[in-house]
């Protein structure tokens, strides 16, 4: 779930604070007690009302290892964090894991999904620490060859392949396991395509290795995920190596409309259906923005399936084609991991009308020119100093709420300035903001969305310097 | 029935210029700016003549009601005065005037005006002595209760309320407002107006009015009956009981005697008996002193001993780069200037130490965090602009709005973009481009006059890396390059002050 997701979790948490500071207590609990909250949901839970069944998660098969797989998987790349000891820098609040890894777990989520550099690469160990208090045979763990995180400027074919494997090794000792059941060359179709690739993969013998290591049982399962570039996906499904899954950005935008340099989801599914391998989903929910919505698009869906959360739209858009192995969600918060329980306990897929629905919802939210960031931080930190999601998603949030008015001219342009500015200070310190942008583009690169970072950065600098001229 | 009027006027006086103090978004000063620019010091500093004659002629009739309604620091005494008298009655006593130090200080502050001396008259004037009290230690209680409404509204999700940075503007200013505070209300606490009638030169020179003013209490010694007790009401201390004898260069008009008398015996009436000689002028501040500037001794400019070569180290070892995180953001350090920052409006640096009275109520609406209080013996308290935190923004021109001597005239926003106070500076050393080998144009993508360009670095090369370079002819010095340059924590940009401001 998006930076937004939390924001507006934590601004409704704060409302409740501030009404029951002021004597109105009375009033949240009665409205708790007319939704029939139960105890089983927890204190507090405000995305959807009812009760998160333990033992009706919908599970796939996956066809190379037969694994059950829960149709809920869950993405290891936004735990929570607290400040540290020294209290400068953060750390994973691996108390917090620990309890929400153990509530998936109970709850038939059993696929879990993280990287080397997830989490200012705190990811793996918080995550190894958080499963290993299980049996073995009760999750099945994934993680990525990240290796193109690991090419500097001129690093050689093979200093690039010693670390690599010192990545691949790294990780099972992090995960604490012997083997890994979903590894993955982690995304491909980055940077000038076919090069890369090769140069991350074929010329140096990674690959090898790791099919290698697939015929010694210590990677029970070999894919991909992608982004980018099409003419390395169909490359990789055309080479003849088998791939057991492959990861894709599956959702209802993107299943037609894809943007930037992202391919439309239909055809990336379909060229998996045709060669029968299983799909596992990544941006569900695009980080929170088809959760975090214009008013009347939320209107739109929640009139239809009053009960059930926003986010449930695109959980069940993605899960719904029989060729989805799970679909992974970035759950901070155990509001959202019961919310995606229950929509997947057990799903209910789709219908053709709904699809229909679903697109043309799509093409409303086209309409707002929102930045396609979906905070997943990889191309933090900014050596600048600059928070690049925290400026995109204050952008996007103002956005959505109307708040970036045309011109002066604009009936609410005051509301909407103060809105803006005042709202942007809360969200990004000022040191931290757009008018820092160097453009010295060593973000572009690491964007899997494909958005120009500092051509962005450097037209929201321009809105706001415009905002704060004309008062 | 006086002493209320006399009440509550200078309660309504005093919660506005506090509030002109306090109040950080610009609002009060549209209604109640000119309460500052009453102010007698300033008003003498701005050559404000209607005003001197105004506040002369208010003296010369009523006595030295200024003291007792107009002046902040004069109610703030009175405040403190009147709370310790709620533990105490009757406290005061006569005391007979100590003129050797009172206008030993008058000479004293008159020698500093003509001598450019801002910091001592600055010290003693009443007028920025309160300002200072309000800005550095009043103000930030009203800004964290600002911050904390601010806290609540975003829980609210209203933008009713916005967060302001609290910062110590200037190390030596906090402490001289400290002392200040602590030793007038240790003064007013425990003897009322001492600090008025024996150090306050504004108090000195309408003392020399009111003596002969054409209003004032008079004691009847015909109801008389010698107890004594206006005298022991007597905030100013210049109540001579036995003498039935009242300083009228002391008395502040307060009333409060003729409350304190049971016998009526005391009466505020035109007083025939004193007419009063012409009044004569107030010094005016002349322009003949020469004392010239000096800048600043010879200064080892940003010059780079250790050019740092770009000489990345080829690692050994394979890094990993890791999402997410922000990069620690190092604390800025102050350029070097040649000549100090003024703001656009005070013409000169000359002009600005003539005039200002250093009463921070410029630093005080500064809502870019540019001024701040100087710290120079000479220019102590008067503003000062560093870019550290903000740069001089193109739509702002409060300070020029608010000040109320004449040290920063009044100018508009249109003036404003075309008056140079500065130019900006190129470190070669410090440029991210040359540093970090990356591409970087932040100062020329800023910069409100367009006075910055980029240009190749070596124009043989095509694809070669660009520098900033500026026309310094049409730089006015908004610091926005400055601001905004990546270079940490020497920036690799700096403007440099002028001492003469122009058009361009």
């Amino acid at each position: 779930m998006g930076l937004q997701d939390r924001k507006s979790y934590l601004l409704d948490m704060d409302r409740r604070k501030f009404l029951k500071i002021f004597g109105r207590s009375a009033a949240v609990a009665s409205t708790g007690a007319l939704y029939g909250c139960t105890s089983q949901v927890g204190k507090g839970s405000p995305v959807v009302p009812g009760e998160v069944p333990v033992d009706k998660m919908t599970f796939r098969e996956c066809p190379a290892t037969s694994d059950k797989v829960s149709l809920l998987g869950y993405g290891c790349m936004r735990w929570p964090m607290k400040p540290g000891s020294d209290g400068k820098d953060e750390v994973v609040d691996q108390d917090a894991v620990n309890g929400l890894v153990d509530y998936a777990i109970s709850h038939g989520v059993n696929y879990f999904d993280t990287a080397p550099p997830y989490v200012q690469g705190l990811s793996e160990a918080a995550t190894g620490i958080a499963l290993s208090r299980h049996p073995r045979d009760r999750y099945f763990v994934a993680t990525k060859m990240s290796n193109h995180r690991l090419m500097g400027p001129d690093v050689s074919d093979e200093d690039l392949y010693k670390a690599s494997i010192n990545m691949y090794n790294r990780s099972r000792e992090l995960l604490k396991v012997d083997y890994l059941d979903y590894y993955l060359l982690h995304s491909v179709g980055a940077g000038d395509g076919i090069p890369l690739l090769k140069k991350r993969f074929f010329d140096n013998g990674v690959l090898d290795f790791l099919l290698k290591e697939r015929e010694a049982g210590r990677i029970r399962n070999l894919g991909f995920s992608f982004h980018g570039d099409v003419k390395v996906y169909d490359y990789l499904l055309a080479t003849g190596i088998r791939w057991d899954f492959v990861q894709i950005q599956l959702n209802y935008l993107d299943w037609r409309h894809a943007t930037g340099r992202n391919v439309n989801a239909e055809y990336l599914y379909g060229e998996l259906a045709k060669q029968g391998i299983p799909a596992i989903i990544m941006e569900p929910l695009l980080g929170g923005r088809l959760s975090n919505v214009p008013d009347h698009i939320v209107a739109r869906l929640k009139q239809r399936r009053p009960e059930n959360s926003v986010a449930s739209w695109a959980f069940r858009f993605a899960g719904s084609p029989a060729g989805v192995l799970t679909v992974l969600s970035g759950m901070t918060y155990m509001e959202h991991l019961q919310d995606n329980i229950r929509t997947y306990s057990p799903l209910v897929p789709v219908t053709d009308e709904e699809k229909g629905f679903l697109e043309e919802t799509a093409q409303l939210m086209m309409k707002y020119p929102t930045v396609p960031c979906n905070d997943c931080k990889y191309c933090m930190p900014c050596p600048y100093g600059l928070d690049i999601p925290g400026i995109l998603l204050h952008y996007n949030k103002c956005v959505n709420e109307g708040n970036v008015p045309k011109s002066r001219q604009d009936k609410s342009y005051a509301t909407a300035r103060r809105a803006y500015l005042v709202g942007y200070d809360r969200s990004v310190p000022k040191l931290r903001q757009a008018d820092h942008c160097t453009g010295c583009n060593q973000c572009n690169p690491d964007c899997p969305q494909g958005i120009d970072i500092p051509n962005e950065l450097r037209r929201i600098d321009q809105f706001v310097e415009d905002l704060k001229v004309n008062g | 029935m006086l002493r209320k009027i006399r009440i509550g006027a200078a309660v309504v006086c005093f919660t506005l210029i506090t509030l002109l103090f306090l109040d950080f978004t610009g609002t009060v000063h549209q209604w109640f700016g000119w309460l500052a620019k009453i102010q007698f010091w300033p008003a003498v500093l701005a050559v404000n003549v209607g005003v001197v004659i105004g506040l002369v002629l208010l003296t010369f009739v009523l006595g030295r009601v200024y003291c007792s309604v107009i002046c902040p620091l004069g109610v703030f005494q009175d405040i403190a005065s009147w709370i310790a008298g709620k533990r105490k009655k009757h406290r005061f006593a006569y005391s007979p005037a100590l003129n050797g130090l009172r206008y030993g200080v008058l000479v004293v502050f008159i020698v500093a005006c003509l001598a450019e001396i801002g910091s001592l008259v600055a010290l003693v004037s009443p007028y920025s002595a309160y300002g200072r009290i309000v800005s550095n230690l009043f103000a930030p209680v009203y800004q964290w209760g600002n911050n904390l409404l601010a806290v609540l509204a975003e829980r609210m999700d209203s933008y009713a309320f916005y967060t302001v940075d609290v910062w110590v503007k200037g190390m030596a200013t906090l402490v001289i407002a400290t002392l200040t505070f602590v030793v007038i209300l240790i003064l007013a606490w425990r003897n009322g107006r001492t600090y008025c009638n024996t150090i306050c030169p504004v108090g000195s020179l309408l003392g020399l009015v009111s003596r002969f003013s054409i209003f004032k209490p008079v004691i009847h010694t015909d109801k008389c009956n010698g107890c004594g007790l206006c005298a022991r009401n007597c905030k100013a201390s210049c109540i001579n009981p036995k003498a039935h004898q009242i300083d009228y260069s002391r008395c502040v008009t307060c009333m409060d005697c003729l409350e304190s008398c049971r016998q009526g015996a005391i009466t505020y009436a035109p007083a025939y008996k004193a007419r009063k000689k012409e009044v004569d002028t107030v010094p005016r501040v002349d322009e003949t002193n020469l004392s010239r500037r000096r800048a600043l001794s010879a200064t080892v400019l940003v010059a780079m001993a250790t050019a740092l070569k770009a000489q990345q180290k080829k690692t050994e070892e394979v890094v990993m780069k890791k999402d997410g995180g922000l990069e620690p953001i190092k604390e800025r350090k102050e350029p070097v200037r040649l000549a100090p920052l003024v703001p656009p409006g005070s013409s000169s640096v000359r002009n600005l130490t003539q005039h200002c009275t250093g009463c921070q109520l410029c630093v005080s609406v500064c809502s870019s965090h540019v001024l701040r209080p100087s710290a120079g013996l000479m220019t102590l308290m008067q503003p000062e602009m560093s870019y550290d935190r903000g740069y001089c923004r193109p739509e702002c021109v409060k300070c020029s709005e608010v000040c109320p001597t004449g040290a920063i005239r009044l100018i508009t926003k249109e003036d404003k973009t075309a008056i140079q106070i500065g130019h900006a500076v190129w470190v070669k050393d410090k440029c991210v481009v040359n540093t970090d080998g990356v591409s970087c144009d932040n100062c020329a993508r800023h910069c409100p006059t367009k006075a910055i360009q980029m240009v190749a670095k070596d124009p043989a090369l095509t694809d070669s890396p660009k520098i900033p370079i500026i026309n310094a002819e049409i730089c006015i010095g908004c610091g926005a390059c400055e601001n905004l340059c990546p270079a940490r924590p020497y920036t690799a940009i700096f403007v440099e002050g002028h001492e003469m401001h122009r058009m361009i």
